[in-house]
């Protein structure tokens, strides 16, 4: 439910990072206390965000949300697909529910993040 | 009493109502003395009523965004059932299909009129209906500039302006040309990319027909969004708006099935394009099924809302005008096409007929060049408010003094014809002028 190999924030995103570009969307945590997701706001390419800065929003049949960008980057790619399946969110949220690739800015934003252990102890799960 | 006075630091109760004009307060009935029984009372005030001409008394030529239209029966003999009168928020999906399926057929019957994709449960009035329009514009767009023709009603244009003012949005104006109708020219001068939409009104306030499709061609390839305020009943033959590329449009309900009233309540019309569908503020009824695969409905997409979105929602509003939009869809249903086709048709024959009319007159002029739907502009020879008075003794409600909201227009009066007017009474006005 929260895999190894990759870094996690406060907010609940997850990245994944792969030489200069890193790969985000939100954990298992995120999309359990949602529930079913309905609707994603994504950025277009080329938009650049700093560390924690707000790139879109996920809707869920009860709220809207925030989403975060855990690491400084420019948008590369944006997954398409959840205009169609938004509910991939909530089936795989490390898989096809990824969210944004960015190319990283400055790899140091890393330091700041979580690991699978500090995420697990920050929403209580052993 | 007297306590609760001072903790506010008020005197009186009356310091608390300091906001109204003195000049409109009541002062106490004439001629109803103290302590007289109910008998007197009603009497009394019976005898003072008498000294009113209610519209229905009299032959009106009043418009300006509130006019006089056929209300069928059947609309007024629907909303009084007690199911619909009597409901207050009546949205819980598990007992109120019957006013959530009434409202759902309402913003479809929008949609088939405006050409839109998704219409929502409906807005006050058009006058803030095109505010929260502007405000979704600004929202999307994340540009402060708002561009307004001067022919959008002066008093929608203010609205607009309220709404802007803690927001710091910017408001200017697009001006009109002789033939009285939005300068295309100006809009083209004035389009950069800090603006967020343009707004037109079709009718314009003048009564004039816009061409709506050159702004909002020139309006996309900016990215800048069109808005446009309807007149609903001016859709049962002019092209729609959706079809002439506005990405908003909003109006004013109040002539599907609405009586004046005083000015309320009115019924806020809120349609959008398929891509803006999250944009759409308030209240929407979406159809759905429940578990058993029974088609069912619901209010849906609340998420957006500002009571779960909190600071970002581009509104406030968290009401509706469930029993107007009721009484419209009512209308729409029991006129349908033809008949709303041979409203508006009326309307334009037989408000044509009277501008004919009048521009034969010695002293009097059409004032724009322009085609006109039900409403139009004349130039008279002397001022509007003696001519009204003159008209007022023989029973007639002249038209709009166009001058009080518009200086450049002294003694113009802004004239209003529907398919209620009868041609004695536009024959009996034209003799009077």
């Amino acid at each position: 439910m929260y895999p190894d190999g990759l870094k996690y924030s406060k907010e609940h995103e997850w990245v994944r990072i792969e030489g200069d570009t890193a790969t985000i969307g939100i954990t298992f945590h995120a999309q359990n206390e949602l529930g079913d997701v309905v609707y994603v706001e994504l950025p277009k390419v080329g938009s650049k965000f700093n560390a924690m800065a707000e790139f879109g929003v996920v809707e869920s049949v009860k709220t809207v949300s925030t989403l975060y960008c855990p690491i400084s980057g420019e948008v590369v790619e944006i997954n398409g697909s959840l205009a169609k399946t938004p509910e991939a969110v909530n089936k795989d949220p490390y898989g096809t529910g990824w969210m944004i690739k960015v190319k990283i800015g400055n790899i140091a934003d890393a330091d700041k993040l979580l690991s699978v252990s500090e995420y697990k102890n920050l929403i209580g799960v052993k | 009493m007297g306590e609760m006075l001072s903790s506010i630091g008020k005197r009186s109760v009356d310091e608390l109502f300091a906001d109204i004009p003195d000049n409109v307060k009541l002062k106490g009935l004439k001629g109803i003395p103290d302590g007289c029984s109910e008998v007197e009372l009603k009497n009394g005030l019976a005898s003072l009523s008498r000294k009113n001409a209610p519209a229905g008394s009299c032959v009106s030529f009043l418009g300006a965004g509130s006019c006089e239209h056929f209300m069928p029966s059947v609309v007024n003999h629907i909303i009084s059932r007690s199911e619909f009168y009597t409901a207050y928020t009546p949205y819980q999906p598990e007992m109120s299909q019957g006013i959530l399926q009434a409202i759902f057929e309402y913003q479809s019957m929008i949609c088939d009129l405006t050409g839109m994709d998704a219409a929502n449960a409906s807005m006050y009035d058009g006058a803030t209906a095109l505010a929260e329009a502007v405000s979704a514009s600004i929202c999307h767009t994340g540009k402060k500039k708002v561009l307004i023709s001067k022919a959008v009603h002066p008093n929608y244009r203010q609205v607009v302006r309220t709404y802007g003012e803690g927001f710091g949005w910017e408001i200017l104006e697009l001006d009109y040309d002789n033939t009285g109708v939005t300068d295309i020219k100006v809009f083209e001068k004035m389009l950069d990319d800090k603006v967020a939409c343009v707004v037109l009104a079709n009718p314009n306030f003048f009564g004039n027909i816009e061409n709506i499709k050159v702004f909002t061609s020139a309006a996309r390839s900016k990215g800048i969004m069109s808005i446009v305020s309807v007149d609903p009943i001016s859709l049962g033959i002019l092209k729609r708006p959706g079809d002439l590329g506005a990405d908003i449009v909003t109006g004013e309900g109040q002539s599907l099935g609405l009586p004046r009233n005083f000015g309320g309540p009115c019924l806020g019309i809120f349609a959008v394009k398929k891509e803006y569908l999250r944009l759409m503020p308030g209240r929407i009824v979406g159809e759905t099924i429940d578990k058993e695969g029974r088609r069912g409905y619901v209010l849906t997409l609340q998420a957006r809302e500002q009571h779960i979105r909190r600071e970002k929602a581009s509104s406030n509003i968290c009401s509706n005008e469930a029993l107007c939009a009721l009484a419209a869809a009512v209308y729409l249903a029991v006129m349908g096409k033809q008949g709303l086709r041979e409203v508006a048709n009326q309307c334009l024959q037989k408000a044509n007929y009277l501008k004919e009319k009048i521009s034969r007159i010695k002293g009097y002029s059409i004032a724009f060049k322009a085609p006109s739907f039900k409403e139009f502009v004349v130039k008279a020879p002397s001022a509007i408010g003696k001519i009204n008075r003159m008209l007022a003794k023989k029973s007639i409600i002249g038209g709009l003094d166009l001058g009080q909201y518009y200086p450049e227009f002294k003694n113009h009066m802004l004239l209003c014809v529907t398919e209620l007017t009868k041609k004695e009474g536009m024959d009996k006005l034209a003799s009077l002028l």
